[in-house]
């Protein structure tokens, strides 16, 4: 078996896993409750805001827990917008292949009054920071770009547009969820005033995210309740979640340089094995991605029934082909980098692990060229590409 | 839980009845690249009995699955039970389809009555 779509989740790394079963154990309190029990798990809570904080430069009090990305980004998205309102801005800044919890959030928005502008992601994949800037207007409140686009795995300027955002005192958000554990993150050299994470996208459990928040930015409540997370979000904590996400960042922030090598490595073998398949093409800037992200368009095939084929032989992945969500169009991603519909259906995306091998690598591409080659074989349009009916688009 | 029944499987990793017919005399294609599905059916018929039916296609798992099982179903019938096939035939006989895959079996439906026209068309033709 392998494994290649960590960017929809990751194994849990057995030291979180530890981390997890010993306070689910051992740690059952209330960290609201004043007794020892609680107060052991609210010391547990705290030393992991305290890590977490330090492993991207922001403190404690920055850090609000949620229960994962999706929260974070809502969270942060609709506070920005809050204090936008009053202060008569209601113009937000994003960009066309955000996350559906910032796109939606923003869809939302957009119904009670507020403007947003979409900006251009090229056809490479990448956000240039004087579009930010020209597109920053006197009413903007926010701009929120990701860090790394979980599709396709592009890495976005984010100290630039930081910086700019700064400079016009916008607040800057950054769903960082794919980069967080897996690219350097500093929140104060990053000119980053909110920022979105999941620990299960870095070998943490699922449930669990944070929101880091710039102190002096207010928060609005999703979840109203009891006074957890400095009355700005409600709940009993997720203590082991939250303690075992600890765990695994500091595990993967320790060997982000070790592992960015590797999987580089094994991510540009990946490529240049899947680019000898003939009329295909990588989605996404070549180097400014993410090192474990592979994502490409094959002409004449449709990506569910790739899936398949590669899962027959043992292979986990993902194609942004409509038929795997149940939706009309291809994903909004290939789309937003010009890819037309017809070659969006055909496309995969592995996102490996460190734990993949040479040997996975090879297999991997043997698998892929195979499959490919066998659905072309029954293909209508292959035919018809092959014959000089149609035009090749790749 | 599985995505597909057992029988949708079978018919997506081993379709019957895939590729063309050179002699064919009836051709059918529905479907646009566009949406992600396309269907092709070539028709053998002789004497109003579909002798040899063969399709290609370009489409997700039940896509495929759904031509294949259409295929099966018409294949040695006369013609006039073959344009009776519906949609709901190729899907019962495939032990169902998740509700959003329905189109696939609307998609054979139409490209069997589609190949059926033609093959119509080419005899009054002749």
């Amino acid at each position: 078996m392998i494994y290649a779509d960590n960017a929809a989740t990751t194994k849990m790394s057995p030291a979180a896993i530890h981390t997890m079963l010993s306070v689910l154990e051992q740690n059952y309190g209330n960290p609201s409750s004043l007794y020892r029990f609680g107060q052991h798990a609210k010391e547990i809570l705290e030393n992991a805001r305290q890590q977490i904080a330090s492993l991207i430069n922001a403190e404690p009090r920055e850090i609000t827990f949620t229960s994962g990305g999706s929260e974070a980004d809502n969270q942060a998205i609709l506070s920005a917008a809050e204090l936008g309102k009053k202060n008569g801005k209601k113009h937000i800044i994003s960009s066309a292949f955000e996350h559906h919890a910032v796109l939606h959030t923003l869809q939302k928005l957009e119904k009670d009054g507020f403007e947003v502008t979409l900006l251009d992601v090229h056809e490479n994949g990448l956000i240039l920071p004087e579009e930010v800037e020209k597109a920053i207007r006197e009413d903007t409140c926010l701009v929120t770009v990701m860090y790394a686009n979980n599709e396709i795995g592009t890495i976005q300027p984010i100290a630039e547009i930081g910086a700019i955002c700064r400079q016009h005192k916008v607040l800057f958000h950054t769903d960082a969820v794919q980069a967080v554990g897996h690219l350097p993150v500093d929140v104060r050299a990053q000119n980053i005033d909110m920022l979105s994470a999941s620990a299960h996208k870095f070998h943490g459990p699922k449930g669990v995210g944070f929101l880091y928040v710039k102190k002096g930015i207010h928060l609005t409540n999703l979840i109203e309740g009891g006074a957890q997370e400095r009355g700005k979000r409600a709940g009993t904590e997720n203590v082991p979640g939250i303690a075992a996400m600890a765990t695994a960042l500091k595990e993967s922030v320790d060997s982000i340089d070790k592992n960015t090598a590797y999987l580089t490595h094994q991510r540009d073998r990946l490529i240049s094995g899947l680019k000898k398949i003939p009329h295909s093409a990588l989605n996404g800037d070549e180097n400014h991605r993410l090192p474990s992200n592979v994502n490409f368009c094959f002409e004449g095939i449709e990506g569910e029934a790739l899936l398949l084929l590669l899962d027959q032989k043992g292979i986990m992945a993902s194609s942004g082909s409509a038929c795997t969500s149940g939706a009309l169009d291809p994903s909004h991603v290939l789309l937003a980098i010009g890819r037309v519909h017809d070659v969006a259906h055909g496309s995969l995306r592995l996102s490996i692990g460190e734990d993949i091998t040479d040997n996975d690598v090879d297999e991997i591409i043997r698998s892929v060229k195979e499959v490919v080659e066998y659905l072309r074989g029954f293909s209508p349009i292959w035919r018809d590409l092959v014959s000089g009916k149609k035009q090749f688009i790749l | 839980m599985a995505l597909y029944s057992e029988k949708v499987m079978d018919h997506f990793l081993n379709p019957r009845n895939v590729g063309v017919i050179e002699d064919a005399n009836g051709i059918g294609e529905v479907g646009n690249a566009k949406c992600g599905d396309i269907m092709k059916m070539y028709l053998k018929i002789e004497d109003d009995i579909i002798q040899d039916v063969k399709f290609e296609t370009f489409g997700c798992g039940s896509a495929i699955a759904s031509s294949s099982m259409a295929t099966e179903l018409i294949k040695g019938k006369p013609v006039a039970q073959a344009r009776e096939l519906t949609n709901k035939a190729v899907a019962e006989a495939l032990d169902g389809l998740p509700d959003y895959k329905m189109h696939c079996s609307v998609l054979a439906e139409e490209a069997i009555h589609s190949a059926l026209e033609d093959y119509e068309k080419r005899k009054n033709n002749s």
